[in-house]
């Protein structure tokens, strides 16, 4: 089993949310972050004085899914998240060794 | 010719319709007579003053949205004190400090403190025993004179926010309402030897926006910027945690201004002053609309995106602009002269973070800066001004302001301090100040 965390832009998250439907992706968790890549941020103009935002806000996407499954995963997010623009964000793929469904007790790949 | 009478004004003239039918008909018909007046007048003081009144809601919601989130409850809370202080200050001191009715202490410039407590007419007064007959009736005059006193003290709360502490703050006012913007005030409409000088400020570009102006900087002098506000020769802006509550401010202020401008015609019961109460609301209207384009415009070109906080900032200094002289000039002129409030905005709210001075919501430029420029104004279109007694009027009353308020929010400093803990002001005022948050079930 994979575990895969998006970053993404914002704007990106319902194009990221149909890519995986169409792959018969059953769940995923999403958090509003904010952070900073290699784009460091970016300046701003406030009542005339320019000023750093350090932490751009961005969306994480958080799932859990098979082995085989990951790299078609992993492609839709990529495709699905693509601007070609700087801040377009990164893709995060570990090894998953438990998943529990809470209501049923089931274990690994069946919990997924 | 005026008729003087004390039945309601459609029954005697239906009476005189009847008794003399064309000669008496055309001069009622023609003018609303001395009761008429006196009920018009009062009702324009009634109307202009609750508008006035609604400009505290404007001002508030205005700080609440440009300040940071962690200092909101407490902006809010200094807001409707200040409101309320106001109204007992000038009841105590104030109203009578400012109007001495020709009785002074010292001639032209100091009224009386004491006995000085505002007195209203008596209950279901009769005709011959008002205060007043030719003008309104007291109450009326009281209340709408009130809402100015008020909103003097409203400019300042902006300036000093986000780090000075809630009670400190509160003694200002109470100072500022009872005695520094009254006693100024009556030099100008109390008629003080500014007045017999020849200055003229309608409805207070200098008397109320410039005063409230001068408080603001002394605090912003003695207070310092916010921590972190400069540092290591840049300026760190600190946004404003709501732009929607701080266009709604705007736009509540801009609304109250018809109220603040028209009623400082201080009449409404001739064809006269009615259409220059009417020329008042479009003109007031139309210098708001220029500052805001011209901000707009401005922004856009300096710095190549718009800046709404700016454009907000830029109605409101085209209001400033037009209040000391809102009845002569054209819609044309008048957005123009609207318009350069704008223009001082753009140019005035950097210089300020130049010279470190931190003024939080731009009260400064708006207030001040664009106050004494509305004041310089009047001789654009008013003949009976002259260039040199506006600038000696600005000078009076900016250096007695500047010098009075200084000295208080000196001792204040120097007693019971006015500036919270860096400590505090990391935490926010909310949290030090009140213990309150103002959006609680929100995360950060």
């Amino acid at each position: 089993m994979k575990y895969v965390i998006g970053i993404i832009q914002p704007s990106k998250l319902e194009a990221v949310r149909e890519a995986l439907a169409g792959l018969g992706i059953s769940g995923m968790t999403v958090t509003e972050v904010q952070g900073y890549g290699r784009q460091q941020g970016k300046s701003e103009i406030y009542r005339g004085a320019e000023y750093e935002v350090h932490f751009l806000p961005k969306v994480k996407i958080e799932l859990a899914v098979s082995s085989a499954t990951a790299p078609d995963v992993i492609e839709a997010i990529k495709l699905a998240a693509h601007t070609n623009k700087i801040g377009d964000g990164k893709i995060f793929v570990l090894d998953l060794t438990e998943a529990v469904r809470i209501r049923t007790g089931e274990q690994g790949a069946d919990a997924l | 010719m005026r008729l003087t009478y004390s039945l309601p004004l459609s029954i005697v003239a239906s009476m005189a319709a009847f008794a003399q039918p064309a000669l008496a008909q055309d001069a009622v018909a023609a003018e609303v007579g001395t009761h008429g007046v006196f009920i018009l007048n009062s009702l324009l003081f009634l109307i202009g003053g609750f508008l006035v009144m609604f400009m505290a809601a404007g001002f508030c919601m205005l700080e609440a949205g440009l300040v940071r989130a962690k200092n909101t409850t407490t902006q809010l809370t200094k807001n409707i004190a200040l409101f309320s202080l106001a109204a007992v200050g000038y009841y105590l001191i104030g109203y009578n400090l400012m109007y001495p009715l020709g009785s002074w202490s010292v001639d032209g410039v100091f009224s009386a403190l004491f006995p000085a407590i505002a007195v209203m007419e008596p209950v279901g007064v009769a005709a011959d025993a008002v205060d007043d007959l030719s003008y309104a009736s007291t109450a009326s005059d009281y209340f709408f004179q009130l809402m100015f006193c008020a909103a003097t003290a409203s400019i300042v709360s902006g300036t000093v926010a986000e780090r000075i502490k809630l009670w400190p703050f509160l003694i200002f006012t109470i100072v500022l309402t009872a005695f520094i913007y009254p006693l100024q005030a009556s030099w100008k409409w109390g008629g003080g030897f500014l007045d017999a000088a020849g200055f003229l400020d309608f409805a207070g570009s200098s008397v109320v926006h410039s005063v409230g102006g001068w408080a603001a900087l002394a605090g912003a002098l003695i207070l310092g910027p916010r921590l972190g506000k400069y540092k290591d020769g840049r300026v760190i802006p600190m946004p404003g945690a709501n732009l929607p509550l701080a266009t709604l401010g705007t736009f509540i202020l801009w609304l109250g201004w018809f109220g603040f401008n028209g009623g400082s015609q201080l009449a409404m019961g001739t064809i006269g002053d009615v259409a220059d109460v009417s020329r008042i609301f479009a003109n007031t209207n139309a210098a708001a609309a220029g500052g805001a384009l011209v901000a707009l415009v401005l922004t856009q070109v300096l710095y190549g995106k718009a800046d709404l906080t700016m454009v907000l900032n830029g109605a409101l200094a085209g209001l400033v602009s037009i209040t000391a002289e809102p009845l002569t000039p054209s819609l044309g002129m008048a957005t123009i002269i609207g318009g350069v409030g704008g223009l001082i905005v753009v140019f005035t709210v950097p210089l300020l973070d130049k010279l470190k001075i931190d003024d939080v919501i731009g009260a400064i430029p708006v207030h001040l800066i664009a106050g004494i420029w509305g004041t310089l104004a009047v001789v654009i279109t008013n003949s009976d001004a002259s260039l040199g007694t506006q600038i000696y009027g600005i000078v009076v009353i900016g250096a007695f302001t500047f010098i009075a308020s200084g000295i208080v929010w000196f001792i204040l400093a120097k007693t019971m301090g006015i500036r919270v803990t860096a400590e505090q002001e990391m935490a926010g005022l909310d949290n030090s100040e009140l213990g309150m948050e103002s959006y609680p079930e929100f995360t950060r």
